[in-house]
């Protein structure tokens, strides 16, 4: 069921990563970073992933993007599965598809200006006879995009040293619009910057999101971010959605215990409202995903958990319009 | 919370400069502070605003060269730090004032097991023999929430996941019964749930016994929930201190203002556009004297740009570094 409006679709996408064996030998086995998840975009939405470290956040945008080929599933842009295509194809089609990483140190290449890195994409495109511009209108594009991202064109024969942190950013969110794409990944990229740059970013990419139309799949920890700048939100842990619900109805009224322990563990900047808050403290860390589970993710740290949650796996279910949670508490069904 | 009036710790006017190719850094340009025992104090700021620096010379760790502390008091107890021979300063650090660093995963040595390197710091500064020294380690790591710490405490650091490294260091720094700890972005590597835990346990710790703590974090909303009392950093110099209660009621300094006001809340309604701060915060090279906060103030005046604005200070115990509120101008 192509509706019109889903732009990405992205159905029991699992993602193996194998480990041990080969030459030194020792335990094999696989890392279940992403293990069955479904969700779908649609035009002009943003989509929020939040999550701890290794719950599968970054793979997941990674199998999207096909920078990690998936172990199984589909994701489908615009109707055609990405997973089944293979070299030129895949170029052509990953156009209307860009990244932006969260390190600004290590995502731009420290040998090339800031003009070359914009215009890298174009290149490449180009290259591949995909596109056809010629160098003027590629460098009139570098100029436009960078006063849209905020950097003045002066800048374009800097290299990524000559900038700060912030400033790196936006000439990766630049590199991003440079082939003019429908849905760009963002992975942390507001992570590493400070709060009052954060900011300035959050809100560059709502003004372009309303400018150009764009779609985000919005990778962040941080619950207020993703609240900000999200309309619907999938939690993420151990490899599966939790829960997937728009943003304001997951924050009011969260169903799944981890979420609810999530947000009760993010601080809020008000003393008063953090000396009045209950907070539901797990105990323990994250399991490593390391092995294949046939009980709930989240059993070993969850307070509500029952004796059928060790025995099977929660699907995602919508259990309330537009909210879907994986939980026995809500439903009874298994995948 | 047992505070007494009596500060433990003044900091007066210190100045940290770092020697470089382009010019002198001058990370901490001036700051001064009290701290009273029991007091949970947060310093706030951003990347390299000098919060960490401000620390590693209380507790005289700063590399030098290229360092070196420009000028200043650092009164423990009345004596100066900065004036104390080396021998004597040893005494006080990791006992009477200790530290615990923002990554667990390269503060402690991945060579030597837990034990070793928890002994060797009560050993050291409780003359107790290595047996009492190990049941007091394993005291502590049960006070810390490490579950079964007999055998724990045998393991190697990579054994522990981040969580558990942390409560180690906790553990650690608390294991001498220090007057002061100072904790610098302790839970800044660490996932919120992880972070909550942590947070809840340095609380417990601390209040049970009766350690005041410093504690130095880029994140608004963890000191809203732990600190007293607030101190705002930017680019080396404070700008804004007082009780945490009225500081986000109604922060003075326009930094402060932009700083509250540019983070995204889970509690309130995210439809209207979040405020930022302009412009970039300044390089610490070669700083004019004069606001360092100016180029990104919406209320800057003329008097900003050249002269650098006095402390004012309030009956409720506040102090702010702005022209605005300066009778001066």
């Amino acid at each position: 069921m192509a509706q019109n409006d889903t732009l990405l679709e992205v159905n029991n996408l699992k993602m193996h990563f194998p480990f041990g064996g080969g030459f030194l030998g020792g335990k094999k086995g696989h890392i279940y970073a992403v293990d069955g998840i479904d969700f779908k975009l649609k035009k002009g939405e943003t989509l929020g992933l939040v999550g701890e470290s290794g719950c599968g956040k970054s793979t997941t945008a990674r199998a999207v993007a096909q920078l990690h080929r998936p172990t199984s599933g589909e994701v489908l842009l615009n109707g055609k599965d990405l997973t089944k295509l293979k070299d030129r194809d895949l170029i052509a089609a990953r156009q209307g598809m860009q990244m932006v990483f969260q390190d600004p140190y290590a995502s731009l290449n420290p040998r090339m200006t800031s003009g070359d890195i914009i215009a890298e994409p174009m290149r490449i495109y180009n290259k591949h006879g995909i596109l056809n511009m010629s160098k003027q209108e590629m460098d009139e594009r570098v100029e436009q995009l960078m006063e849209r991202v905020g950097l003045s064109r002066f800048f374009k024969n800097r290299f990524p040293h000559e900038f700060s942190g912030g400033q790196r950013q936006r000439i990766g969110i630049a590199r991003a619009l440079a082939l003019r794409p429908e849905l760009v990944l963002c992975d942390e990229p507001v992570s590493a910057l400070d709060v009052s740059i954060q900011a300035q970013i959050l809100n560059l990419f709502k003004d372009l999101q309303e400018e150009f139309g764009l779609t985000y799949l919005f990778i962040a920890h941080d619950l207020a971010v993703i609240e900000y700048i999200s309309t619907r939100v999938a939690v993420m842990y151990l490899g599966i959605i939790a829960e997937l619900s728009g943003g304001a109805d997951l924050y009011k009224n969260p169903l799944h215990p981890y979420t609810q322990a999530l947000l009760s563990a993010a601080p809020i900047p008000d003393p008063k409202v953090e000396k009045n808050r209950k907070r539901i403290i797990l105990t323990g860390d994250v399991p490593s995903p390391d092995k294949a589970r046939c009980c709930c993710y989240f059993y070993d740290r969850c307070w509500k958990r029952m004796d059928k949650c060790l025995e099977r796996k929660p699907k995602l279910v919508e259990v309330e319009p537009g909210h879907e949670v994986a939980c026995f508490l809500y439903h009874d069904q298994s995948v | 919370m047992a505070m007494t009036d009596e500060p433990i710790l003044q900091v007066k006017n210190l100045r940290t400069y770092f020697n470089t190719d382009e010019g002198i850094v001058k990370a901490v340009d001036g700051v001064s502070f009290d701290l009273r025992k029991g007091e949970t104090l947060g310093i706030v700021g951003e990347s390299g605003s000098g919060k960490s620096v401000t620390n590693l010379s209380v507790i005289n760790m700063i590399p030098s060269p290229p360092g070196r502390i420009a000028g200043g008091e650092i009164l423990y107890h009345g004596k100066d730090l900065l004036k104390m021979p080396k021998s004597e300063i040893r005494q006080i650090r990791g006992n009477k004032i200790s530290m615990i660093f923002q990554d667990p995963m390269t503060s402690l040595n991945p060579f030597l097991r837990i034990s070793n390197q928890m002994i060797e710091t009560i050993v050291l500064h409780q003359g107790l023999d290595k047996k009492a020294a190990k049941e007091k380690a394993i005291e502590m790591l049960k006070l810390a929430g490490i579950p079964s710490p007999e055998k724990r405490i045998d393991q190697y650091p990579h054994q522990f996941s981040g969580g558990m490294r942390q409560r180690v260091m906790i553990a650690m720094g608390l294991s001498c019964n220090p007057e002061i700890l100072i904790a610098d972005e302790p839970t800044s590597a660490l996932d919120v749930t992880i972070q909550a835990q942590i947070l809840d346990l340095m609380k417990d710790l601390t209040h049970r016994l009766g350690t005041a703590v410093i504690l130095i974090t880029h994140s608004l909303g963890v000191v809203a929930g732990t600190c007293d009392t607030i101190c705002v950093m930017y680019a080396g110099r404070f700008v804004e201190r007082g009780p945490t209660d009225l500081i986000f009621e109604s922060p003075m300094h326009p930094y402060t203002q932009g700083l509250i006001k540019s983070v995204p809340r889970l509690d309130r309604k995210s439809t209207e556009r979040l405020s930022s701060i302009r412009g970039q915060p300044p390089n610490v090279i070669d700083l004019p004297d004069c606001c360092p906060f100016y180029p990104r103030c919406d209320k800057a005046m003329d008097i900003c740009k050249r002269k650098y604005p006095a402390w004012k200070t309030f009956d409720n115990g506040r102090t702010v570094g702005c022209w605005l509120y300066s009778e001066e101008r």
